[in-house]
């Protein structure tokens, strides 16, 4: 096999991989500091993915000029989700979140059915098929640009919980909650702009991923599972872990696809998560519970 | 200045507090003695907001704040150092007290607070970048106390802050709460540390299974025949 298409798939890989990892930053953050699983993540992605599509189809809008709306638009929702539905369900038992969730996603799911029936829908930008020649390398034009934004936003999101006043006391609620009500944080408030941002990043990770792939109502729990098993594999409430646990299985999608054969790729993604399931449990950045 | 009337709460299907009434008065330092268990941080905690009484009323200069969330509580500037002191592990410890500074009745006083604190504690400006999991036992209690100042409250709850430290920790922690209570902050100690309490304090109660069995002054009490039997073995 040459060695140059070897590399381009990798590249594009990666790429993808970037956009996986925004997504499943989402749904790291929201865990790390929530404590509640998303398991409506991908559904939430596909909103936004038909947000960029009717935009596009609409008005002609380009799927990276919404994406600042539509990420507030998520926040909005997850903001909302979290007062109104999920802040009562914190004490509950696991599953009874679980189950909340779930409901949630299939809630969307078939709201999506009804309003946009079954079939694929597709974001043809203009650029949409250039690439950039890098020497022998080619690498798609939609593709970069989508995994430049994605780190960007990361790398954001990475600075407000290291620097803002706000992502100091987000992350003082995660490490110690009864702590945070004795100073006087209002952690239910924190808990929802928290699930407001996680929502943000899987929106904005929508709009990247609506220039790379076909939307369908039904692409929602593959996206949530695949979110799951980024997770996992870069470690459960690890920023970092999700951002490179999305890059490793971007990459290994991408080169199964290509060594084995296309359909092949969630065979080895799932592989992956048994072997670092098998070999280092907490994930790849995870600590040691 | 603050009152708490009646007071019930019930823990877990058992009576925690049954009919609590104390009184704190501006600038004295009252002492709530007991055993394990007696229901000292359950009373804490329906004062400071952080569980909601079955019964009874919680006043604050004649306001009544009973059930009140604890951030709007410290808002009124009501602070705690709380029982296990309660820091941030994995924050530094700057980060640790700039949070105390985040209510708003705090925030736009953060540096000058924080040069305050720092001036109090030597220590925690030397370990300013260090994170705070990393602290002794006795450095994490002034982190707490720190934190806790940062707030700017005009009454402190303070919840055994003697536990788990060596006895010449126990001596530099009591010596800062009498400091605090000379710069006119008001002191509610819940102790089991009675001997040493009663000394320091004012006045005292002494909580048993949940109701006040005994109160007067710390001079009174620590000379009353069954305190000394029940809590100081004299």
């Amino acid at each position: 096999m040459p060695l140059d298409l070897v590399l381009n798939v990798a590249i594009g890989g990666v790429l993808t991989g970037l956009v996986y990892g925004l997504m499943a930053l989402g749904l790291s953050v929201i865990f790390g500091v929530v404590r509640i699983v998303n398991f409506a993540h991908g559904e939430m992605m596909t909103v936004a993915m038909y947000a960029a599509v009717m935009a596009f189809a609409h008005w002609q809008l380009d799927p990276f000029a919404v994406l600042l709306p539509v990420a507030a638009g998520l926040f909005l929702f997850g903001y909302g989700l979290q007062t109104s539905l999920i802040n009562p369900f914190i004490t509950r038992p696991e599953h009874s979140q679980f189950m909340l969730l779930v409901a949630i996603a299939i809630v969307t799911v078939n709201g999506l059915l009804m309003a946009f029936g079954p079939n694929a829908r597709t974001v043809l930008v203009p650029y949409a098929l250039d690439s950039i020649e890098l020497g022998p390398l080619l690498v798609d034009k939609v593709r970069l640009y989508a995994a430049g934004t994605a780190l960007a936003i990361a790398a954001g999101l990475f600075a407000f919980f290291r620097y803002a006043r706000l992502g100091a006391a987000i992350r003082a609620a995660a490490d110690n909650h009864t702590g945070a009500l004795v100073v006087g944080l209002n952690v239910k408030r924190l808990y929802a702009a928290t699930f407001g941002l996680g929502s943000a990043c899987v929106g904005a990770a929508g709009c990247l991923m609506a220039v790379l792939i076909d939307v369908t109502p039904t692409l929602g729990p593959v996206y949530t599972l695949l979110a799951f098993v980024i997770v996992i594999v870069g470690g459960l409430g690890s920023m970092m872990g999700a951002l490179v646990g999305g890059v490793l299985i971007g990459l290994s999608e991408a080169l199964a696809g290509l060594v084995l054969v296309p359909s092949a790729k969630s065979m080895v993604t799932f592989a992956l998560l048994i072997l670092v399931l098998l070999l280092r449990p907490q994930g790849l950045f995870g600590r040691r519970a | 200045m603050l009152s708490v009337s009646q007071l019930d709460f019930d823990y877990a299907g058992v009576r925690a507090l049954s009919g609590v009434s104390i009184e704190v008065g501006s600038g004295e330092i009252v002492a709530i003695v007991g055993a394990n268990g007696a229901g000292k941080t359950s009373l804490i905690r329906a004062i400071a907001g952080m569980l909601v009484p079955r019964a009874g009323c919680v006043h604050w200069h004649g306001q009544d704040i009973t059930g009140w969330p604890s951030h709007r509580v410290c808002e009124l500037g009501i602070g705690q150092v709380a029982e296990g002191r309660q820091i941030f592990p994995s924050l530094t410890v700057e980060e640790n007290l700039r949070i105390g500074a985040m209510i708003a009745r705090a925030r736009t006083q953060e540096s000058a607070h924080l040069t305050r604190v720092f001036a109090m504690f030597p220590r925690l400006a030397e370990r300013r970048r260090q994170v705070a999991g990393t602290l002794s036992g006795g450095e994490q209690q002034m982190l707490a106390i720190g934190r806790c100042l940062m707030g700017a409250p005009e009454l402190i709850l303070f919840d055994e802050p003697s536990l788990g430290l060596s006895p010449a920790l126990v001596q530099e922690v009591f010596a800062t709460i009498q400091s605090l209570n000379r710069e006119g902050i008001t002191i509610v100690l819940v102790e089991q540390n009675v001997a040493q309490s009663l000394r320091l304090a004012h006045r005292a109660y002494v909580l048993e299974t949940g109701q006040i069995a005994m109160a007067g002054t710390g001079a009174a009490l620590l000379a009353d025949d069954r305190v000394r039997q029940a809590y100081l073995a004299l």
